[in-house]
């Protein structure tokens, strides 16, 4: 007897790779991430494998790491696995190459995710799996969540009997998170598959002391070749066994596979070959054509490697005339994809030994990187080519090529969607649940109903007020839509404020059902809709309901968490189940999902779906539109041309209609465009009362979307302010005649009242009230806007006239990171922020793949911006692994170019006047005063070299800019800093060379959702160590100081601000590499990020995070280089752990093991201060022999 | 040989000295060390209710914020089996507690929902607590609200989680009322099986450097007790119900007054807290070497010898007595 179970496909693939494994070892990476979280809380939980033992889960500190554990597992005779994707599966090649070269049996899970290039992309194409063919692995791809956790099993059972590693990997996303209903496996089926003597005989190929051999040796010209052809045999007879396994399982499960699948018309001339996610929606165009009797087919490739040309041809139809491979990924400069190549080999092959009677036309083509969609439109415009007399070959197909017109047209509106699935559309906010009661609901309809059912999730690129689209559809047979609705007959918006800034009609079918969830009820809502939903409701004939959620799930005591109200309402009026059949669905549903978390919890949720039908109301439609209401603009009209031709389009959801042409071709865009991208996400925001401030600039400070600035103006420019425009004289002793604002920026604040919290002011009438204070935003906003506006255009205080080591006065320098997409209340870029305040208009960042990357580098728009002399900061991320080697190759390069240009202003002196040459070579740029008057120097120089065409004139002219200082940083994470950048980290910190990098340690990779690295201090819990970290924070400040010329800082700008301040200008003024460890808070650690300051001022009272600074300069001056700069532990590490639920779950879950973990974290911190006391209390130098 | 029992809930207890309900008891290790030293029945920490919410909506908050929102980071946390949310790992406790004392346990609740009130007060005698004690806050700031509803709010609950229990109920009520002998009568009524006197608010303090409202918790010194003895004297032998007196209770003195005034046991937290569990042998000895050297035979026979009804001047627990209190004072010259 087998379940149902409505599953993704990482959790399907992981299911069966958990248990027919002893060891796996694991690594995060999007979007395969999931199939190492299931595994380790398995294995946490004690799930044991089909042997009835509980595998070892480890997690390693890069996929280089992993696939060299998975390597050892296997040559220690355990049956292994891990799971990876894009960069990961590159880190994995090497060993790879190993695993395979030693006839290992073993299965890498692979979420097919596209390589970075121009840019990164987490999304799914086969460009990764591609770049790993040549390895010697069999490939096996799975089409649909279904076929993940089938093909998981057969591949294991192949693997076994071939001796032939195999790359099981199914479309990062589309397939990896795609829920759906699928058949689930059981131990018999594993046990069934999987033959014992074959994983006995894997065992004894172990290395073992009892019966030893030597494997990896080293072979000559002589051996080498001929032992590389000796594995052939294995690799011919992997297909048949391949085969044989597909159809074993077929008899255990009735579900039939083959090496190739071939669908549609037995007489069909024109072929599509791919594999994939694509190959179901393919399938499914091709059913919708041969029912309109158009005889086409398609080939699903199964096994890509070994490439089983015998097999491949046999499966085409006899008829085949034309030939079209699809690839999921683009080999610039090739004769074409490797699909594309292996078939064109294969055919001319058979055809030469008389398998294949005529050769076909084969073309190629090219569809789906990064995701794009793939629809049967599209699948309709390759056959439509295919029947061209001169089909057009390399073709693109899901975009636009305009440059080199490769791209075929299509009818986007040609659609196979079954009339009897059920198509429903829910626009929602990350915050409100949306998404989570959507999977609910597609559980309730798969595991309760005989339909069908498919759910896929559509996430912001903003952590911050991050919209979400779920598609859901369900219906009497099996969905083979891998795309997204495009024809929803149930259309839900979750948000009324959404209305205003898109089309969430657009995809709604004629007579199709829209659910609104709108502060205005069914009489007055209709004149609140925007034209252009009116006219959709109007001429798509739509049905019309509204629910006031937000008050009913306030009422309900679930604050804005609209998601079961909503949901309730739409399992009442799409009629999938009988009313009372699904509120009692549901209230199960809510059970098995919130009960673990307390009654409360579940009783509110029940509350709220049993209010929410009363509040259910059909809106009578109009005859006629009556709205003057239109969109909002997505860019405003003063735009930049780049950022209203080629942002806004993006910003409006409209990116998929772009051209190339409008592409840049290596991937190089403007900074500073977010300010165009008005989000209006906070409901509140802070209001400034200048009769209570004391302009200490804490608030600017913390700001982690630089949405709050200080400035102080002659009062004159005052003349034209705004009405509502405050300011009060300034409270500085060298500008008592100006006055200061404090002015929010309204539609970029996201209302994380970090500001609010950190104010020290309380008015002395009622201490309440601080000198911030929140307020709702829409009453402010239009006032707010204009008063924003004004404070722009105010000059800016002279940066050479304040001290930057003043929060005070640093609140007066401008940002040049600002509206960022992070989340409300982040704790890694008020650093971020702060860095590019005292150095960005000189300043290159080389930054980590993470969350700092995301929210620094993630289109549409982007933070980083300039001054109004057009300087800041510029950046670009390489890699997760090889921030610092990146970092310190700019730094080279700046280096050699300032040491060349020198050269050059000598050469030219001629020219340049021995007076200005001296200036240059002997310039002090230690100051802002100093760089500010070497860029006057440079200045000059180039007005004497204008026009000058002597070649080292002309170059000077080219490399003059770097005669001025300017500022290397490394940014990044902890898991990149602690464990998959830290050789390279090391070896930067040794180069003695002036990098300062910049560690945002979070405690854990917080932008795959919260894995544990080795910052993970000893007793949270984060995935990977579900069951608590056992070992204690790696210390990597001591590592650095053990090098003795590292300036090394350790701040926490909650508990220190000045501190923060005074250790970024020391690490950047050492002319030597510097690291700064930042504490972080971070959503990841489970508390409201409200409190992130207090739990900052906790960290470091409890030891766990003392301040230090470690500066070589001092060793010059006979001095300690150690400075402990916070006060002994005075509280106990339980009163700063226990306010995060990252240490109180583990209390929950386990609590004998969270009091030993706690007592032992208590000990670590004890023992670190120490350790560090006892070194800042060393005598150094002068001081030693005083 | 002093005969040291004494009746309480229904109980015989070896003495009249009982842990009251504090931190102490949130350890097993505790409440071992606590029959050791002479206790003769505990009172459990109180289950608050709406820390329970609180706790809930916490991890809710943290499991649900930021989750479903951004492609790479669908949650923050790891699927564990099972967390002790709610009042799991306070029901174990009593489990354990009573399985490993011979002295009675008694489970403590302050809830926030009529509701919550029975369900915790059922869980816990499921749990094997020998009783319940209710442990009642009711800070009346709502200005509509009359004494007499507030008072009613009490006999209601008191009587609803009467009703769905079947082991002794004790009520643990604040001073604070207008009529306090006629509510005592009224709990006595409504199903108490003995009324505990009295518990006590935390009272906030202001913090004049952060202009803060803090909260403050001080220990109990020997003069709450006044007020304390002042209404188990008045209130012996008026009700059906025992008394157990709480609050000020630090030396083996102050014991001997709450019995004479009538207090069927005595509750100790603040000396315990503050001298550590063992002090409660020194008041054993202390009572015993008072009562040889006075000859009492038994707790039972100094029990309400200084009452109201037994003092020679009843008046002096009424109005004389606050007159006396303040002629006392000499005037400044």
């Amino acid at each position: 007897m087998r379940s149902k179970v409505t599953v993704d496909a990482n959790e399907a693939a992981a299911f069966v790779a958990y248990r027919v494994s002893e060891c796996i070892s694991i690594y995060p990476i999007t979007p395969s991430s999931p199939m190492g979280e299931s595994s380790d809380e398995w294995s946490a939980r004690g799930v044991k494998n089909i042997y009835g033992t509980v595998p070892l889960v480890m997690e390693m500190q890069s996929e280089a790491g992993a696939s060299g554990t998975v390597h050892g597992m296997l040559q220690g005779g355990a049956l292994s696995t891990t799971f990876t994707a894009s960069q990961g599966l590159l880190l994995m090649i090497p060993n790879m190459y190993k695993i395979a070269g030693e006839l290992t049996p073993t299965v890498f899970h692979v979420t097919a995710r596209t390589v970075a290039t121009h840019a990164l992309s987490i999304f799914g194409d086969h460009s990764d799996v591609m770049a790993c063919r040549q390895c010697g692995w069999g490939l096996i791809a799975s089409n649909s969540v279904q076929e993940s956790h089938d093909f998981a099993l057969i591949a294991s059972a192949a693997s076994l009997e071939t001796r032939v590693p195999f790359l099981h990997f199914f479309d990062g996303f589309r397939t990896s998170h795609e829920v759906s209903k699928i058949e689930q496996l059981n131990e018999d089926d594993m046990r069934a598959m999987i033959d014992d003597n074959l994983v006995s005989e894997h065992r004894v190929r172990a290395l073992s002391p009892d019966a030893p051999v030597i494997r990896g040796t080293a072979q000559n010209p002589d051996v080498f070749f001929q032992a590389r052809e000796a594995c052939n045999s294995y690799y011919d007879k992997a297909a048949d066994i391949v085969q044989e396994s597909m159809e074993q399982f077929a008899k255990i499960t009735g579900r039939e596979y083959n090496l190739f699948d071939y669908v549609g018309a037995e007489d069909a001339e024109n072929v599509i070959v791919l594999m994939g996610s694509g190959a179901e929606t393919a399938h499914e165009t091709v059913d919708a054509l041969c029912a309109a009797g158009v005889k086409v087919g398609m080939l699903k490739v199964r096994l890509y490697r070994p490439f089983s040309m015998k097999h491949f041809v046999a499966a085409l139809p006899k008829t085949v005339k034309r030939i079209a491979v699809l690839d999921r990924t683009k080999e610039p400069g090739a004769g074409g994809e490797p699909l594309y190549l292996d078939v064109v080999t294969a055919c001319n092959e058979m055809l030469g030994e008389g398998a294949l009677k005529a050769m076909p036309q084969i073309i190629a083509g090219r569809y789906g990187l990064s995701s794009k969609e793939f629809t049967p439109a599209m699948v309709k415009s390759v056959y439509d080519n295919l029947a061209q007399s001169k089909p057009k070959n390399h073709f693109t197909v899901g975009i636009e090529d305009d440059v080199t017109m490769t791209s075929l047209t299509f009818d986007p509106a040609y659609s196979t969607e079954n009339e009897k699935v059920t198509r429903a559309l829910f626009y929602g906010l990350g915050s409100d649940g949306t998404v989570g009661a959507n999977k609910n609901s597609i559980k309730i309809i798969g595991e309760e109903t005989d339909n069908f059912a498919q759910g896929y999730f559509v996430y912001d690129s903003k952590k911050a007020g991050s919209v979400t689209c779920s598609h859901l559809r369900f219906g009497p047979k099996p969905i083979r839509s891998t795309y997204l609705i495009s024809r929803a007959n149930f259309v839900a918006c979750h948000q009324f404020s959404f209305l205003e800034k898109f089309n969430v009609l657009k995809c709604a079918d004629e007579g199709a059902t829209f659910l609104l969830n709108s502060p205005f009820g069914a009489d007055e809502v209709w004149d609140q809709l925007p034209r252009i939903l009116q006219e959709q409701i109007i001429s798509k004939k739509l049905k019309f309901w509204v629910i006031d959620a937000v008050n009913v799930a306030q009422n309900a005591g679930m604050g804005g968490r609209i998601n079961t109200v909503m949901q309730t309402c739409f399992f009442a009026i799409s009629g999938v189940l009988p009313k009372d059949e699904a509120i009692a669905k549901i209230k199960e549903a809510i059970k098995k999902t919130y009960g673990k978390r307390g009654d409360a919890i579940v009783n509110m949720n029940y509350a709220a779906v049993d209010s929410a039908l009363a509040n259910l109301h059909e809106v009578k439609i109009p005859a006629a539109v009556t709205s003057t209401i239109e969109l909002a603009p997505p860019v405003p009209a003063y735009s930049p041309e780049f950022v209203k031709n080629i942002t806004a389009p993006m910003i409006a959801g409209e990116g998929d209609d772009m051209p190339v042409s409008k592409m840049p071709v290596d991937g190089t865009y403007p900074t500073g465009t977010t300010k165009y991208e008005k989000r209006n996400i906070a409901i509140t925001i802070p209001v400034w009362d200048p009769d209570v401030c004391i302009q200490c600039g804490k608030c600017v400070l913390v700001c982690p979307h630089a949405a709050i600035r200080g400035n102080v103006y002659a009062p004159s420019l005052l003349s034209d302010a705004p009405e509502t425009f405050k300011s009060t004289p300034a409270k500085w002793p060298n500008m008592k005649d100006k006055v200061f604002t404090l002015q929010v920026a309204p539609e970029d604040c996201t209302g994380c009242e970090l500001c609010v919290q950190v104010c020290p002011a309380k008015n002395k009438s009622e201490v309440g009230r601080k000198a911030i204070n929140m307020e709702l935003q829409r009453p402010l906003r239009e006032a707010e806007v204009k008063n924003w506006d004004f404070f722009l255009k105010l000059p800016r205080v002279d940066r050479t006239q304040i001290a930057h080591s003043r929060v005070k006065d640093v609140q007066l320098l401008e940002p040049l990171f600002e509206f960022s997409g992070a989340c409300a209340g982040c704790g890694e870029t008020p650093y971020v922020k702060l860095v590019t305040q005292l150095f960005g208009d000189r300043m290159v960042i080389g930054n980590a793949t993470g969350c700092s990357s995301i929210y620094g580098g993630n289109l549409p728009t982007t933070p980083y911006t300039k001054n109004a002399d057009g300087r800041g900061p510029a950046w670009n991320n390489s890699l997760f692994e090889d921030t610092a080697e990146f970092t310190l190759g700019i730094r080279l390069a700046i280096d050699k170019q300032n040491e060349y240009a020198l050269e050059l202003v000598q050469r030219l002196s001629g020219k340049l006047g021995d007076e200005l040459v001296a200036a240059v070579r002997n310039a002090d740029q230690n100051t802002e005063a100093g760089i500010a008057e070497q860029r006057e120097r440079v200045a000059a120089i180039k007005a004497k070299l204008q026009g000058d065409d002597s070649p080292d004139a002309r170059v000077l002219l080219d490399l003059a800019d770097k005669l001025v200082r300017k500022s290397v940083w490394a940014i990044g994470g902890d898991g990149w800093a602690y464990d998959i950048g830290y050789g390279g980290l090391d070896h930067v910190l040794a180069s003695g060379k002036n990098v300062n990098i910049l560690v945002l340690d979070t405690e854990v990779y917080s932008n795959t959702g919260g894995q544990m690295s080795k910052a993970t201090p000893r007793a949270a819990v984060a995935k990977f160590a579900a069951g608590g970290k056992q070992a204690p924070k790696k210390d990597l400040a001591m590592l650095a100081m053990s090098y003795g010329n590292v300036y090394v800082g350790r701040v926490a700008f909650g508990a220190n601000d000045a501190h923060a301040i005074k250790t970024f200008l020391e690490a950047e003024a050492y002319s030597g590499p510097s690291l700064i460890l930042a504490y972080a808070h971070c959503i990841a650690h489970g508390f409201s990020l409200q409190n992130g300051l207090t739990q900052q001022q906790l960290a470091v009272q409890a030891g766990h995070w003392p301040l230090i600074r470690y500066n070589p300069e001092l060793l010059k001056e006979g001095k300690n280089p150690m400075q402990l700069d916070s006060k002994e532990p005075s509280i106990p590490f339980k009163d700063y752990a226990y306010n995060e639920t990252r240490y109180k779950m583990l209390a929950r879950s386990n609590p004998q093991a969270a009091e030993l973990l706690l007592k032992e974290a208590q000990e670590d911190a004890q023992k670190r201060w120490m350790h560090y006391e006892n070194l800042a209390n060393m005598s150094f130098g002068d001081e030693a022999s005083n | 040989m002093i005969d040291q029992t004494t009746q309480y809930l229904g109980m015989k207890l070896k003495n009249p000295l009982v842990a009251s309900a504090s931190p102490l008891s949130e350890k097993l290790e505790n409440i071992r060390k606590m029959e050791d030293a002479g206790f003769s029945a505990v009172v459990m920490h109180s289950l608050f209710e709406e820390q329970i919410e609180i706790e809930s909506h916490d991890l809710n908050m943290a499991m649900t914020e930021g989750a479903e929102s951004f492609a790479e980071s669908l949650d923050y946390f790891p699927q564990l089996g099972e967390y002790k949310v709610g009042p799991d790992s306070y029901l174990e406790l009593i489990r354990q507690a009573t399985e490993a004392v011979d002295i009675p346990v008694i489970g403590s609740i302050n809830g926030a929902t009529p509701g919550g009130w029975v369900k915790f007060a059922k869980m816990i005698e499921q749990a094997g607590a020998d009783a319940v004690e209710l442990n009642i806050y009711h800070i009346a700031t709502n200005p509509k609200q009359t004494a007499q509803e507030v008072e009613q709010i009490y006999v209601d609950l008191v009587g609803e989680v009467k009703k769905n229990i079947s082991i002794p109920l004790a009520v643990k009520i604040g001073p604070y009322f207008s009529a306090m002998a006629n509510m005592a009568g009224k709990l006595d009524k409504a199903g108490a099986d003995a009324l505990v006197l009295f518990n006590r608010f935390y009272q906030p303090d202001l913090d004049l450097e952060s202009l803060e409202v803090v909260p403050d918790l001080i220990l109990s010194s020997p003069h709450r007790l006044r007020v304390r003895l002042r209404w188990v004297a008045i209130l012996y032998g008026q009700l059906q119900c025992n008394m157990a007196l709480t609050g000020g209770v630090h030396s083996s003195e102050d014991v001997l007054k709450a019995i004479m005034a009538g207090a069927d046991v005595t509750m100790m937290t603040s000396a315990i807290l503050k001298n550590g569990i063992g002090h409660i042998e020194n008041v054993r000895s202390g009572l015993l070497r008072w009562m040889e050297e006075k000859e009492y035979e038994s707790f039972n026979q100094m029990r309400g010898s200084m009452s109201q009804k037994a003092v020679a001047n009843p008046q002096a627990f009424e109005r004389a007595n606050y007159l006396k209190v303040l002629s006392s004072y000499k005037p400044v010259v």
